[in-house]
């Protein structure tokens, strides 16, 4: 096959673009899985919710939609306390996470899901906002303002959390609860209240997440199945915990997804996250940056 | 009750379930109805040998069941072979995929597992989806047969096929549950080291499970084209089959055999009226909705329920009358 060097830019560009999106969407993995060891296979289904918040304020309202996802981010902060509060006294104290607790998260999915089609309808919604359509040109690259903007907010709320987790006293004490819960507790914190924080903002990332899937193209309510595979495969090709693993990963798989979906067709791109995620399971489970 | 005894006392059942439905049941919809719980019998069955017995959460259920039913598809295509021998195919190809994942539990234990589950059902559909032969993402339409081979409509041909599907998987579920190979499973499901330093062949064990569970639900998913008349990607692969795999058997009791069946004939009866009376979406609703009750309320489902009331009502008789052996029992 020829391969012109255009379209491999380009596809190369879009896929970083791409990552950094897929980077806001995993942001609220790597911390709910990787760092608090709680696997929260809903988080899709947050995500929609976040989609659907940005699309119910938009066409009613006509407000911006990321402004609507940084609105929401205390409403999906609460949600997420409430959703560990359910989750801590119905399955981490009995000490029954594994398949009860899995359970428990596919069926939070299932229902959320299912709860959009009732309400919504499984037709495509979508937003409308100045930076959807244009773009910017340089030389022979396309920059798409509508995967641009997406993807350099999504960065600043990286950097931001990181900044949070690294300087703040309950963001250390998050980084703490994920090496040792119990040291934590002998330091005279509670670690259910750090992990009920912590669970909070990563639910509360999803608020703007989805609104950049939203963004980024038409939602339907069952769109969020694709991304189980892609999120967890990000978490752990970045090493679990570490946001600049993370970063690196999301824009690996941006990558040689838009480059399946530019050269091989669009159809073919879901299978490529699961592909890396078995492959780095398989080779280096302790991903990309990992300890 | 002996294995062999049971096995007869089971296909009895099914033996008077057939005759009592030919004799009895007129409306056609009745067999259309059954046919849905009794393909939940299997697969939720099929599951909980993997995911009950041994421990392994398989998320992916839907894969195996459209492989069984694509398989039928293309049988149907390129032969003329009669359903019975779709559905030993089906079986086949999805029993071999079933074997390949059991190599992955090598890696991947837990929630990994089941994460790797989820995607490989993805990846899955995506490969039917690019297959243009079996009808691609525009699905297929399917001819039934004018004539079914024994007396009585097609439906109740399926129907009867389903039933024997049915008797056969729980069958078997219970054989595991009684002889060594589920001392095996319940060994690595309580504790996979231990059950390897104690001489468990974990592997091959492993193995088996997934071969056998997979195979299961590949039979199940092969008279689906022949009951829908029109397969697709986005309907046979859809989250509904495993959401339901994972619920009936987490609502019946995943530790014994009657759990799948009770989770089984429960919700799937609930869902078939549901989805008459209200709406097919609400039904979908209330599964997830019980899911995630009985999970925070009875997490060892409803055969859970019943021991503890058991056990409370014999405590309550002990207490008044000790009997001798209770020192024994709990040294």
């Amino acid at each position: 096959m020829f391969v012109s060097l255009d379209l491999l830019l380009n596809a190369i560009v879009a896929g970083l673009l791409l990552g950094g999106f897929y980077a806001a969407v995993t942001l609220g993995i790597t911390i709910s899985f990787g760092m608090l060891d709680i696997a929260n296979i809903a988080q899709p289904a947050f995500i929609l919710l976040g989609s659907y918040a940005a699309y119910t304020l938009n066409s009613n309202w006509g407000i911006d939609p990321i402004l609507v996802g940084v609105a929401m981010l205390p409403v999906f902060f609460v949600i997420g306390m409430a959703v560990y509060r359910l989750y801590y006294y119905a399955f981490e104290r009995r000490g029954e996470q594994a398949i009860q607790g899995l359970a428990f998260f596919f069926g939070l999915l299932f229902v959320g899901e299912v709860s959009l089609v009732l309400v919504f309808g499984v037709d495509y919604r979508f937003v409308e906002a100045s930076y959807i359509g244009p773009s910017l040109h340089f030389w022979t690259i396309d920059l798409p303002l509508r995967m641009l903007i997406p993807c350099l907010v999504s960065l600043l709320m990286v950097a931001l959390l990181q900044v949070y987790l690294t300087h703040s006293f309950i963001g250390r004490a998050i980084l703490a609860v994920s090496q040792d819960g119990l040291a934590l507790q002998l330091m005279a914190a509670s670690p259910i209240r750090i992990k009920q924080i912590a669970f909070g903002i990563s639910t509360a990332t999803c608020a703007l997440a989805g609104t950049f899937l939203i963004i980024i193209q038409p939602v339907e309510p069952s769109i969020g199945r694709d991304y189980i595979g892609r999120i967890f495969a990000i978490c752990v090709l970045g090493g679990m915990t570490s946001f600049p693993g993370m970063v690196a990963a999301a824009m690996l798989i941006g990558i040689v997804e838009s480059i399946t979906a530019t050269f091989y067709g669009p159809s073919w791109a879901p299978a490529v996250a699961f592909g890396f995620l078995l492959i780095t399971l398989a080779v280096r489970p302790a991903g990309l940056l990992g300890r | 009750m002996r294995t062999g005894t049971f096995w007869l006392v089971l296909i009895a059942v099914g033996i008077v379930l057939l005759v009592l439905s030919r004799a009895l049941v007129l409306n056609e919809y009745f067999y259309f109805a059954a046919y849905v719980v009794l393909q939940y019998i299997v697969l939720s069955t099929a599951w909980n040998i993997l995911g009950g017995y041994t421990g392994y959460t398989n998320f992916g259920t839907a894969a195996f069941f459209a492989l069984g039913a694509y398989t039928a598809v293309v049988l149907h295509k390129t032969t003329a072979v009669p359903l019975p021998l779709m559905i030993v195919a089906g079986g086949a190809v999805s029993g071999i995929v079933g074997l390949g994942m059991g190599y992955l539990t090598l890696r991947l234990r837990g929630v990994f597992f089941a994460i790797a589950t989820l995607a490989m059902a993805i990846v899955v559909q995506t490969l039917i989806v690019n297959w243009d032969y079996v009808g691609g993402s525009r699905g297929i339409y399917i001819i039934r047969p004018q004539q079914a081979p024994l007396v009585g409509s097609y439906i109740q041909y399926l129907y009867s096929l389903m039933l024997i599907m049915a008797v056969l998987s729980v069958g078997i579920a219970r054989t595991i549950e009684r002889s060594r190979l589920g001392l095996g499973f319940a060994a690595i499901r309580d504790d996979e080291q231990a059950a390897e330093a104690g001489g468990v062949p974990t592997l091959r064990l492993k193995l088996i499970a997934t071969t056998l569970s997979g195979a299961m639900m590949g039979m199940a998913g092969a008279p689906l084209p022949y009951y829908v008349t029109y397969l697709d990607p986005a309907s046979s692969f859809n989250l509904a089959y495993a959401v339901n795999s994972v619920a009936m058997p987490v609502i019946g009791g995943m530790t014994s055999w009657i759990g799948p069946v009770i989770g089984a004939v429960l919700l799937g009866t609930i869902q078939q009226i549901a989805t008459v009376t209200i709406s097919s979406a609400l039904n979908l609703l209330i599964v997830g909705l019980l899911l995630i009750f009985f999970v925070i309320i009875a997490p060892n489902g409803i055969v859970g329920l019943v021991q503890e009331l058991r056990r409370l009502g014999e405590g309550g008789r002990r207490a008044k009358a000790p009997a001798p052996n209770v020192k024994a029992k709990a040294g």
